[in-house]
């Protein structure tokens, strides 16, 4: 049973500015199953707001959504999550792109 | 044998391709590695300790004397373990020393994965492997048995006799291409890791240790709020590296997020002072797989042998996290049995069956198969994570507050502290957990 989330204070768009990415801009290396995220069930979605430690899949007090796949980690959580519910496309982003660990 | 581009393609180079390409380099073979990072080592985090057993055999075996264990980047040697059991705003911490934690082959170093896996990949190369990165392979090339016999990686098909895979936790290629089932959220959980930037003498003062020396830190309670999980930290030269693994399946329907958890894990009383006035400078996020031995998939294909994470090789145990040392040694054990069935002239699963029966007679799987009523046993066991440190709490103020107060008998104020919980039930508790471990 799903929990409602308390309340979120961090703002994970500032630590994840730490980290050297190459955006690809043109290749959406993970997709969902619907373009309009609204239409996404409500179980599922809350599934990848709490697992994903980049904090790209969101959900807003007034109950909009947003996923932004440009500071991903690449570490598949999501994947794990919901491939086959509504994580449609999980790939390697392009050569060069994506996320560049300094240290690991 | 049929001609082919390679005798042996590795895909990978992290712990485990990187020792396989250079095993089998060793050993005559020529050897490609194809690595998705821009460098090795750009895609990868880990907790931080490497057991140094495994790496120890592999250059004894196989470096005629070449490496100077002194040149290897490791950050630092872990001489202090310590375990912590943490509630809400109080923590007791053990903190253990000793002669043996730093013995040849006992010791362990805490390592950062960019500079670790860039000196893998540099001795894998001078041992004559050809390295590749900024590519990622897009799938196995099969004939009609299904027999592996290569790679494509966009427009390029590349032949080998034997393709070791070991590309990770995230074990797309093993899922799409070998068919090993998904790993369920159960199973897996994420990793979350923030660095921080440290003097090396502040690291040394915080945690009393030697130059060159660090500790290495696991906690168990209120760090993951409750659900199955546990934080981690680990001293390196001049940084921190702290975190939190914690189970999907719970995860996936808790009240936190992975990450305010993390937030509110930097804040806890008993961490904030460690990493106090430190700059943060990268947050990482990776998978463990911790389904133990029960969820190794098939690692020995026609053509191909899976190696490391990506046949599902860690162990999490709360107070130790095993994957690297395991990483190496199914590395080398996957090359040394590629280099014999490519010399005997058969590279079907039966010919790369010696993979199998290193792996068994060696500790990579012996250890998990000695640990693996342990996943399931912690999974269940969700007042480790509440009740025991809560109760660990109110002991030690029992045993520590002073307030004035007339004494009442020690074990008069522990008893109820016990009894609360059901005394039966923590024995059964304690004794379920030990008996899996
Ligand atoms: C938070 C956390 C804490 C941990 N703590 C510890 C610890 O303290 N001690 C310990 O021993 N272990 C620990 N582990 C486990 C350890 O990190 C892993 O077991 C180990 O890294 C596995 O090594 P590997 O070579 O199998 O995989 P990886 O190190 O993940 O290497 C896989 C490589 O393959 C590459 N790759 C993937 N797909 C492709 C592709 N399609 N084409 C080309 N290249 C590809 C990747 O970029 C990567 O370089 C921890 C793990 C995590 C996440
Ligand atoms: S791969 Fe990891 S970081 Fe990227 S979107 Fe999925 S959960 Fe988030």
């Amino acid at each position: 049973m799903m929990r409602k989330l308390k309340p979120i204070t961090v703002n994970v768009e500032a630590l994840i500015s730490a980290n050297k990415y190459n955006v690809d801009e043109s290749n959406k290396h993970i997709e969902l199953a619907a373009e309009d995220l609204s239409t996404l069930p409500a179980e599922e979605f809350g599934k990848l707001v709490r697992v994903c430690p980049a904090a790209l899949y969101k959900e807003r007090d007034d109950g909009s959504r947003s996923f932004d796949y440009a500071g991903c980690l690449e570490c598949g959580t999501c994947r794990i999550a919901c491939e086959g519910t509504i994580l449609k496309k999980w790939e390697s982003p392009q050569p060069g792109m994506g996320v560049m660990y300094r240290f690991g | 044998m049929e001609e082919r581009d390679f005798d042996i393609i590795v895909i990978g180079c992290g712990c485990a391709g990187a020792i396989a390409a250079y095993v089998a380099a060793k050993k005559g073979k020529s050897v490609l590695v194809v690595e998705r990072g821009d460098f090795a080592g750009a895609k990868n985090m880990t907790g931080g300790r490497l057991y140094a057993h495994s790496l120890r055999s592999v250059l004894d075996a196989y470096s005629d004397g070449e490496i100077d264990w002194g040149s290897i980047p490791f950050e630092r040697k872990i001489t202090h373990e310590r375990i912590a059991f943490m509630d809400i705003a109080s923590a007791m911490t053990v903190d253990f020393t000793s002669e043996e934690l730093g013995r040849e082959y006992c010791d362990s170093y805490s390592v950062l994965r960019g500079t670790f896996d860039q000196w893998l990949a540099k001795t894998a190369e001078e041992a004559g492997c050809e390295v590749i990165c900024g590519i990622a392979v897009e799938a196995l090339l099969r004939d009609d048995s299904g027999c592996v016999y290569g790679i494509r990686a966009g427009e390029d098909e590349i032949t080998a006799q034997v393709v070791i895979l070991s590309e990770g936790a995230n074990s797309l290629l093993t899922e799409r291409c070998l068919g090993a089932p998904r790993p369920k959220p159960s199973q897996m959980a994420v990793g979350i890791k923030e660095v921080f930037e440290l003097p090396a003498s502040t690291i040394e003062d915080r945690f009393l240790c030697a130059p060159d020396e660090g500790a290495a830190m696991l906690v168990v309670g209120d760090c993951t709020h409750g659900y199955t999980g546990g934080g981690f930290l680990y001293t390196n030269k001049d940084s921190i590296s702290l975190g939190l693994v914690a189970t999907i399946e719970h995860l996936q329907e808790a009240d936190t997020t992975i990450y305010q958890m993390m937030d509110d894990f930097k804040k806890h009383p008993a961490v904030a002072p460690i990493i106090r006035d430190a700059a943060m400078v990268e947050h990482s996020g990776h998978m463990v797989s911790e389904g133990g031995y029960d969820m190794v998939p098939e690692y020995v294909h026609d053509g191909c042998l899976v190696a490391g994470d990506a046949a599902m090789l860690c162990m999490n145990l709360g107070y130790q996290v095993r994957g690297m040392d395991l990483a190496i040694s199914s590395g080398r054990f996957a090359a040394e049995a590629a280099c014999a069935a490519i010399d005997a002239g058969d590279v079907s699963a039966s010919g790369l069956a010696a993979y199998r029966t290193a792996m068994e007679e060696s500790f990579v799987i012996q250890d998990l198969k000695t640990y693996r009523r342990w996943p399931q046993t912690m999974d269940k066991w969700t007042r480790m994570f509440t009740e025991y440190p809560t109760m660990v709490r109110e002991a030690m103020n029992a045993v520590f507050v002073v307030d004035g107060e007339p004494g009442i008998p020690l074990r008069k104020r522990l008893w109820p502290i016990a009894k609360k919980r059901g005394v039966f039930k923590l024995i059964k508790e304690v004794g379920g957990a030990l008996r899996a471990l």
